[in-house]
C-alpha cells in the first residue's frame, strides 16, 4: 500500500468559478476567473472560454490585475507561488516562489489552521522566470480567510475588516477598531459579512448579517466616527461593491436582486431582480460599463449598462448535496447530475461546459429555508442514453414519489418527457437502473424501501386497437418482485443484461430478468449490503457486495464465496471500458483477485460520497504500472463539500506543460520588462499552534506611493 | 413580604397630551417642554431629567413655540400672545398681545437681549426684553405669507426667516431683507401645493439649512442666497430642526416619526472642506416628532405620540454610565391619583376633569369638571375619604363627600379667601386639617369641622426666597409635615407647635418622593437620581449604611425616578415604593444587596430551598409584574391597589401615524 507520487488528486473540470471574485480587464473585452488549478479567460461578449492558464499546482486563491500593465494578471495558489500571466496570449510571464510554508502540510490540513494574516511583499524587480521572496512584513495578524472581508482604499490608506464585529482601518500603521453591539438580540445577527471601500471619499461600506449596510465616515477618531444605516435586503448583505466613480454602490445577497444605491442620497435605488441564484461577489468593470455578479450556484452574470444581462457563464452548479449518482451520459460523454434544484444538468467535462439544463420537477422553485419541496433523488440512464428515468421526491408529511422517463429525441437533441407514473412504490425508492441489453426491449428497475421491487417495461400501444400512431409508447410494470419482506436495498444488472441481483438486507438474490425466475440467493453475514457490482469483460462471473464490514466477492458459476476482506466500504464502482472495479477510499482492483494494483489513503478530507468513471475519448498510452488503472477511463469523484476532483497521471501533466512552456518559448520576445516595486499584499494563513506561515489564501495588491 | 390582595386598577384613561414645541437652556440645563394643552413643564437634565416644574395650561393657549432668554421663559400660541412664565410661583406672569394674528414662532438672540417673533400676517416684530416685561421695539419689511419658522444668526445682526415656498434673511437693525431663496415645491402631484418652511437654523458661518413640508433638509449659503445641497429625508414634512452648540451635527425630525441625523464631516480625511452628511437614522416615535433639542450628549424628541424621549450618542457619553441609557418619559413625574385609603376610593386627575372611583365597581361613581379656563394643577383626597380638595393657578377648591350608596354626593364647602391659589395640597391622617402650599414654599394650615374651613395658621421656612413646593407629606399621628421644593430643599414643621422643625441638609438631586414613618418619625426621600435618605434631624442608622454601602448599581441605572413611598401598616420595617416600571419593598431589616448579586432575583428566590433563599435574600424586593404604573398603594385593609395604564391603550388612541413599516421600503 504505497502512495503512488506519479498521480495527483486534482481539480480538472466542474471547477468553481465562483471560488473568488471574477475580474474584468481593462478593455471590459475579458473576464478572467479562478477555476480550481487553472485560470481561465472568457469573452465578455460571447461567454467563450479563450485561455485556460494552467499551471498551478493547487487550488487558485486568487487574482489581480497587474497595476502597472493591464494586459498582464497576477494570481497567487495554495502551492505558494505567485504568477504574472499575460492573458491575451494566455503565457506565464514569471513564477515567484514564497517561502512562507511548507508545502507538504498544505493540502490535508486545511480545516485546522485558523489564523490567518495580511502580509505584504516586496517583489523585486527582475527578468527572470522563476523568483524567490523571502521577506514579507505582516500587516495584521489576523484576518478572515474571505477576501470580501478585506478591501483597500485609494492613496495610501487602506481597510480591513478582521473578526465578525471589528472593523478595523490602518492609516500609517495605527489600527482603529469599531463594533458595533454586542449585547441582546441584534449583536448575533449584525455580524460584518463583507466590506467595500470608496474609490474617492473616505468613506467605508459595510454589510452586515441582518441585511443593512453601513456607510462609516469619519473613522480617523477613536470616539468622533459616524455611520448612516440602509436597509433593503432582509437576508445578510453578500457582495458590496462601488462604482469607479464612486456614484453608485451595488450590494447583493440571497435574494438574487442587484440593488444599486446612489451615493450620498441612499433613498433611491435602483433594482435589477430575478438573477437566478444568491449573489456571491460583485466586481465592476475599470470604466464602469460592465457589471459582474457571481452567484452560488457556479455562475457569473455580465450585466450591461446597469440593466441588462448580457452573458451567463455557468460551470458546474454545486447543489447542496448531490442526491443521484454521478452518471456519463453515452451520447455526450457528459456528466449527469443534480444541478439548480429540481433540475439535472448535463456537464461535458472535456470542454468544462454546461451543456444543458434538464428541468425534471417542472415546479417552481421558492427560494425559503425549511420548505418542503419536490426533489430529483435518482436518476439513470440506459446504456445508449436513449432513456432517461428519474425519481423526484418531497418528504412533507407523507412521501410523494414520481418516477419519470424521458425519452432521448433527435430531433431537438433533448431528453423529452415520455411517462410519469406517480407512486410507483409505497416508500422511498433506493435504486433505479436500466438493463443493459442493447434490445429494444429495455428494462428499468426500481427498488424500495416498502419491501418490493419492480420491473418496468416499454409497451408498444397495441395496433389492434384501432387507434394507432397517434398514441406512443409508454412504459408499464411488467413485475413485482420481493424476498422474505426484507428490505431490498440495491440493484444490479450483470453487463449482458442476462442477470439481476437484488440485496435484500444480508441476502443477495440473483435473478433473471427474462423469467423473472429466482435463480440463487448469496449471503455472508453480519452486515447488510451497501452495494453491488458485477464484474465486466473477462470477470464478468464475479458479482461483488459490500457491507459495512466486509467485501465480499462471488463466482457465479459455482454460487460460492471466492473471497472477501475486512473493509468498510460503502461504493463501488466498475470501469465501463475494463475490468477495473473501485471503492473509495480509493483501492483499484480486479474483482478475479483480492489484491489492490493501485491504492491511495488521504485522497482528500472527508468522505467521498459520489464517484463516477469516465471513459476518455482516447485511451492513454501510459507504462506505469501503477496508473494503467486510468488508461481507458477516468475517475471523477465528489468530496462532503462538493468539490469535484479526479485523478491526473504525471504523463499527462507533463503533457500539459509541454505545451505551454512550448508557447511560452515561442512568444518570450514578448515579454515586458516588470515595473520596479509593486507590493503585494497577500493574506495567508498562520497555523494556530507554530506560528509557522503555511499557506497563501488570497491576494490584492496596491501601489502603496 | 407575603401576599397581597391586588386590585389591579386599568380604568384610568388618561393620555398624555402631544409634545408642541421644547426649548433647552444650556446654561442651567433645564428642559423646558410645552404640550398641545398649553401644559408647559421644566425638566432637569442636570438631575437624571426629572420632571421638576409643572406650569398647568390653559383652555384657549395653545403653545406652538417656547424659548428661553436667559433665565426668563416664554412662549407664543396661535392666540396671539407672548407670554412669560413665572418659574418660582409656576403660573403665567403675563401676556403680552403681538398684534399680528397668531404667533408661530418665537426665537431670542443668543445675547438673551431681544426676541423675534413671526406672525401669520407676515411680519417679523422685535420686542425687547425689559426688567419684568418686554417692550416692542420694531417690525420687519412684512411678507407676503405667514411666518413659520425664525433663527438668529449667533452674531445677532441677521434673522433668517422661513415662510411659505421661500426663506428670506433680514438685517436686524435696518429691518430690511438682504436675500431671498426660494425652496422648491414637492414633486409630482403635490406640485401646486405650497411648501411650508417648518424650520431653520442659521450657523455662524452664515449656512442656513431649512427643513420643509416637501420633505427636504436643504443647505444653503446665506451670504449669496444660493442652494449647497439637497437632502430628500422623507416623503412627508420635516418639523423640526436642532443643531448642536458646536455646529458639527444637526437633527432633523419627521412626520413619519424618525429623526435623522446630519454631521459636518469631511469627505476626505486630509482634506479641510466639510460637508453636511446624513448619518444616523432613530426611530422613536410613532407618530410626528414636533420638537427637537441637541444637547452636548444626546438628541431630545418629542412629538405628537407625547413620548419625551432622549437618546444618547455613544460617542459622546461613557459606555454604560447613567447618560448612556435611552431614557422615555411618558407619565409626570408626579402622582395624579390620590387614594382614600380608608374609604376605598381612588381620585383621578385630569387636566380638566376630576373622577372619583370606589374600588370593587366598574363605573365612575363622581366626575366633575372644572369651572374657568384653568387647568387643575393638583388634587387630594383625605384619608378618610370625606374630603376632596383641587387647586388651578385661580382658584382652590374644597369639597365634601357624603356616600349614599352607590353614588357620591358633593357639598362644596368655602374656603377662607387667604388661599387665591395653590401648589399642592393635602390632608392630614385624620382628616382635620388641610395643607395648602402657597407662594415661596409657605404652607398655610386650615381646619376642618364639619362643613367649614377655617384659617388656622402659615408655615413658613426659615429660609428666604424659596421655589415652589412640589412635595407634602404629613406623619400618621400628625405631628410633623414635610414640604420638598424644587431647590432641592426639605423641610420639617411640627404640626402640635405650628412652627418651623428643621431642614434636612440639602443633598444635589431633587427629592422625587417623600413620607414620613408612622411609628419611628422618620423621613423617608427618594431621589431623582435613584438615592435616599432618611431621618429625623439627623440620619438614621440604616440611611447611614445605606450612604456608606452605596446603592446597587442596577438600582441607580433606572430611568425612571421613583414617584411615590409609602409604608406598611403591619410591618414598621417595609417601605413600599414605586416607579414606571416596577414596584418595590424595602426591608430594613435585611441585608443591603451585595454589589455583584442579582438585584431583581425575587423569581430566582422562589425557586431555591428555605436555607438558599434566606442566604440569598435582601433587602430590596422587586416586583416587575405590572408595567407603566400610575400609582401603587397600600389600602387600610392591607390590599394593594394598582393603577396602570398600558401605553398600547395611548397608543391606539391616537390618530394613524402617516407611515407604518412595511417590508422592503
Amino acid at each position: 500500500m504505497v502512495a503512488h507520487a506519479d498521480t495527483r488528486v486534482v481539480h480538472r473540470g466542474g471547477s468553481k468559478i465562483n471560488f473568488r471574485a471574477p475580474v474584468i480587464t481593462q478593455d471590459s473585452r475579458f473576464l478572467i476567473c479562478v477555476s480550481g488549478e487553472c485560470i481561465k479567460v472568457f469573452s465578455t461578449s460571447t461567454e467563450e472560454c479563450i485561455h485556460h492558464l494552467q499551471g498551478h499546482k493547487e487550488l487558485v486563491t486568487g487574482l489581480v490585475l497587474n497595476p502597472s500593465n493591464h494586459l498582464q494578471v497576477f494570481s497567487c495558489s495554495e502551492d505558494g507561488t505567485i504568477r504574472l500571466w499575460d492573458f491575451t496570449d494566455g503565457i506565464l510571464i514569471r513564477v515567484t516562489l514564497l517561502h512562507l510554508k511548507t508545502p507538504s502540510t498544505l493540502h490535508s490540513v486545511p480545516g485546522h489552521c485558523k489564523k490567518f494574516g495580511l502580509v505584504s511583499l516586496n517583489l523585486p524587480p527582475s527578468v527572470e522566470q522563476h523568483v524567490m521572496v523571502k521577506g514579507h512584513t505582516i500587516v495584521f495578524q489576523s484576518v478572515s480567510t474571505d477576501p470580501k472581508c478585506i478591501a483597500f482604499g485609494q492613496g495610501v490608506r487602506m481597510h480591513a475588516l478582521t473578526h465578525s464585529l471589528t472593523h478595523s482601518l490602518t492609516h500609517s500603521h495605527t489600527v482603529f477598531g469599531f463594533a458595533l453591539g454586542t449585547s441582546g438580540e441584534m449583536a448575533a445577527r449584525n455580524a460584518f459579512t463583507c466590506v467595500a471601500c470608496h474609490p474617492k471619499d473616505d468613506c467605508i461600506a459595510t454589510g452586515h448579517g441582518d441585511g443593512k449596510i453601513r456607510l462609516w465616515r469619519n473613522f480617523n477618531q477613536e470616539k468622533e466616527y459616524t455611520f448612516s444605516t440602509v436597509h433593503w435586503h432582509h437576508s445578510g448583505v453578500n457582495a458590496l461593491c462601488f462604482t469607479p466613480e464612486g456614484t453608485n454602490l451595488l450590494s447583493g445577497g440571497l435574494e438574487s436582486v442587484l440593488v444599486q444605491w446612489r451615493y450620498g442620497q441612499e433613498g433611491q435605488k435602483d433594482f435589477l431582480p430575478r438573477l437566478g441564484s444568491s449573489i456571491k461577489e460583485i466586481v465592476v468593470s475599470p470604466d464602469g460599463s460592465l457589471f459582474c455578479t457571481s452567484h452560488t450556484d457556479n455562475k457569473i452574470t455580465v450585466i450591461k449598462n446597469c440593466t441588462k444581462v448580457s452573458a451567463v457563464i455557468q460551470g458546474l452548479v454545486h447543489g447542496d448535496g448531490v442526491k443521484t449518482a454521478l452518471m456519463v451520459d453515452p451520447r455526450t460523454k457528459a456528466l449527469v447530475l443534480n444541478g439548480k434544484p429540481g433540475h439535472l444538468q448535463f456537464y461535458s467535462l472535456q470542454r468544462d461546459q454546461q451543456l444543458y439544463n434538464l428541468d425534471i420537477v417542472q415546479q417552481e422553485y421558492i427560494n425559503q429555508s425549511n420548505l418542503d419541496q419536490f426533489e430529483v433523488v435518482k436518476a439513470a440512464l440506459d446504456s445508449r442514453g436513449s432513456w432517461l428515468a428519474t425519481v423526484e421526491q418531497r418528504s412533507a408529511k407523507e412521501v410523494e414519489i414520481s418516477l419519470k422517463l424521458w425519452a432521448f429525441d433527435e430531433h431537438t437533441q433533448s431528453f423529452v418527457l415520455n411517462t410519469t407514473i406517480s407512486a410507483p412504490h409505497d416508500g422511498p425508492i433506493s435504486e433505479i437502473c436500466f438493463s443493459p441489453s442493447s434490445q429494444n426491449s429495455t428494462t428499468l428497475v426500481s427498488v424500495s424501501l416498502d419491501g418490493h421491487f419492480k420491473a418496468w417495461q416499454l409497451t408498444q400501444p397495441d395496433p389492434s386497437d384501432g387507434k394507432q400512431s397517434d398514441e406512443e409508447a409508454s412504459w408499464s410494470c411488467d413485475f413485482v418482485g420481493d424476498y422474505h419482506s426484507l428490505e431490498p436495498k440495491c440493484c444490479c444488472f450483470s453487463a449482458d443484461g442476462s442477470l439481476l441481483a437484488v440485496s435484500f438486507k444480508e441476502v443477495v438474490t440473483v435473478w433473471s430478468p427474462a423469467s423473472w425466475d429466482l435463480l440463487t440467493t448469496l449471503s455472508q453475514p453480519p452486515g447488510a449490503i451497501q452495494d453491488l457490482c458485477f464484474g465486466r469483460l473477462s470477470c464478468s462471473k464475479y458479482l461483488l457486495g459490500a457491507t459495512d464490514k466486509n467485501l465480499c466477492c462471488w463466482n457465479l458459476l459455482t454460487c460460492s464465496l471466492e473471497w472477501s476482506t475486512a473493509l468498510d466500504v460503502s461504493l463501488l464502482l466498475a470501469d465501463p471500458l475494463s475490468e477495473n472495479v473501485a471503492c473509495p477510499f480509493l483501492f483499484v482492483f480486479r474483482p478475479s483477485e483480492p489484491r489492490p494494483h493501485f491504492s491511495q489513503q488521504a485522497l482528500c478530507t472527508g468522505r467521498v460520497t459520489r464517484a463516477v468513471f469516465a471513459p476518455r475519448d482516447e485511451p492513454l498510452d501510459g507504462c506505469e504500472e501503477s496508473s494503467q488503472w486510468l488508461n481507458r477511463s477516468q475517475l471523477y469523484f465528489l468530496t462532503h463539500n462538493m468539490e469535484l476532483l479526479t485523478f491526473l497521471t504525471k504523463p499527462e501533466e507533463e503533457r500539459l506543460m509541454a505545451l505551454s512552456k512550448q508557447v511560452a518559448v515561442l512568444k518570450k520576445h514578448k515579454q515586458e520588462f516588470l515595473h520596479t516595486s509593486c507590493l503585494l499584499f497577500i493574506s495567508l494563513f498562520i497555523s494556530q499552534f507554530a506560528l509557522t506561515l503555511s499557506a497563501i489564501m488570497t491576494l490584492v495588491l496596491s501601489i502603496l506611493t | 413580604m407575603g401576599e397581597f390582595k391586588v386590585h389591579r386598577v386599568r380604568f384610568f384613561d388618561y393620555m398624555p397630551s402631544a409634545i408642541s414645541a421644547m426649548a433647552f437652556n444650556v446654561h442651567t440645563e433645564r428642559l423646558a417642554v410645552a404640550r398641545a394643552d398649553g401644559t408647559v413643564e421644566i425638566y432637569n437634565f442636570a438631575d437624571n431629567c426629572f420632571q421638576e416644574k409643572v406650569i398647568p395650561g390653559k383652555d384657549g393657549r395653545t403653545v406652538e413655540a417656547l424659548c428661553w432668554a436667559g433665565q426668563r421663559l416664554f412662549s407664543t400660541g396661535l392666540n396671539g400672545e407672548i407670554v412669560e412664565y413665572d418659574l418660582e410661583n409656576l403660573r403665567s406672569k403675563y401676556t403680552v398681545e403681538a398684534y399680528g394674528g397668531p404667533v408661530w414662532t418665537i426665537s431670542s438672540n443668543s445675547q438673551g437681549t431681544q426676541l423675534a417673533v413671526g406672525c401669520e400676517d407676515g411680519t417679523v416684530k422685535i420686542f425687547e426684553l425689559v426688567e419684568d416685561s418686554i417692550q416692542f421695539q420694531s417690525n420687519f419689511d412684512r411678507l407676503k405669507s405667514r411666518v413659520l419658522s425664525l433663527s438668529w444668526h449667533p452674531s445677532g445682526t441677521q434673522i433668517a426667516a422661513g415662510t411659505m415656498d421661500m426663506i428670506r434673511v433680514f438685517n436686524v437693525t435696518t429691518g430690511h431683507a438682504t436675500q431671498r431663496m426660494m425652496v422648491d415645491r414637492a414633486a409630482g402631484a403635490n406640485k401646486k401645493k405650497e411648501v411650508a418652511v417648518w424650520s431653520v437654523v442659521f450657523l455662524s458661518d452664515n449656512t442656513v439649512i431649512s427643513g420643509d413640508s416637501a420633505g427636504k433638509v436643504q443647505v444653503w449659503d446665506s451670504q449669496m442666497g444660493t442652494l449647497i445641497r439637497t437632502h430628500l429625508v422623507t416623503k412627508w414634512d420635516v418639523m423640526a430642526l436642532a443643531v448642536s452648540r458646536d455646529e458639527s451635527s444637526l437633527l432633523a425630525g419627521t412626520s413619519e416619526g424618525s429623526v435623522v441625523q446630519f454631521q459636518f464631516i469631511s469627505a476626505r480625511l486630509d482634506q479641510p472642506d466639510k460637508e453636511w452628511q446624513r448619518t444616523r437614522t432613530l426611530r422613536s416615535h410613532s407618530h410626528d416628532v414636533r420638537a427637537l433639542v441637541h444637547t452636548d450628549t444626546a438628541a431630545v424628541s418629542g412629538g405628537n405620540d407625547a413620548h419625551l424621549v432622549v437618546r444618547p450618542f455613544m460617542e459622546k457619553v461613557v459606555k454604560g454610565s447613567k447618560e448612556s441609557a435611552p431614557c422615555k418619559i411618558t407619565f409626570p413625574h408626579r402622582s395624579l391619583v390620590s387614594c382614600g385609603k380608608k374609604a376605598g376610593i381612588l381620585l383621578f386627575q385630569f387636566p380638566e376633569r376630576l373622577e372619583v372611583w370606589r374600588l370593587g365597581e366598574t363605573h365612575c361613581v363622581y366626575a366633575c369638571s372644572l369651572q374657568g379656563d384653568d387647568h387643575i394643577c393638583c388634587s387630594t383626597l383625605s384619608p378618610c375619604g370625606g374630603w376632596l380638595a383641587y387647586a388651578s393657578a385661580s382658584s382652590v377648591r374644597l369639597f365634601q363627600l357624603q356616600y349614599d350608596n352607590d353614588s357620591i354626593a358633593l357639598t362644596k364647602v368655602k374656603l377662607p379667601k387667604v388661599l387665591r391659589w395653590a401648589n399642592q395640597l393635602c390632608f392630614s391622617a385624620d382628616s382635620s386639617r388641610l395643607f395648602a402650599s402657597f407662594s415661596q414654599s409657605s404652607v398655610l394650615v386650615f381646619a376642618l369641622s364639619k362643613s367649614e374651613a377655617k384659617y388656622v395658621h402659615t408655615l413658613k421656612p426659615k429660609s428666604g426666597e424659596t421655589t415652589a413646593v412640589h412635595l407634602m407629606s404629613t406623619s400618621d399621628d400628625g405631628q410633623w409635615l414635610a414640604t420638598a421644593n424644587s431647590d432641592c430643599e426639605v423641610h420639617v414643621y411640627n404640626l402640635k407647635k405650628l412652627k418651623y422643625h428643621c431642614t434636612v441638609p440639602v443633598y444635589g438631586s431633587c427629592p422625587s418622593a417623600m413620607a414620613i414613618h408612622p411609628t419611628g418619625s422618620n423621613v423617608v426621600m427618594v431621589h431623582a437620581d435613584q438615592k435616599y435618605s432618611l431621618e429625623q434631624k439627623e440620619y438614621t442608622e440604616w440611611s447611614r449604611s445605606l450612604a456608606k454601602k452605596g446603592l446597587h448599581g442596577s438600582w441607580l441605572n433606572r430611568v425612571a425616578p421613583v414617584t411615590h413611598v409609602s409604608f406598611s401598616a403591619s410591618n414598621p420595617d417595609y417601605i413600599i415604593l414605586h416607579d414606571m416600571n416596577m414596584f418595590c419593598i424595602i426591608d430594613k431589616s435585611l441585608p443591603l444587596p451585595e454589589k455583584d448579586s442579582d438585584l431583581c432575583n425575587q423569581n430566582q428566590l422562589r425557586s431555591m430551598n428555605e436555607a438558599a433563599r434566606v442566604k440569598d435574600s435582601h433587602a430590596f424586593k422587586i416586583c416587575e409584574m405590572f408595567k407603566n404604573l400610575l400609582c401603587v398603594g397600600l389600602m387600610e385593609d392591607h390590599s394593594l391597589v394598582v393603577v396602570e395604564r398600558p401605553l398600547l391603550d395611548i397608543a391606539t388612541r391616537l390618530p394613524a401615524p402617516v407611515r407604518q413599516k412595511k417590508f422592503a421600503t
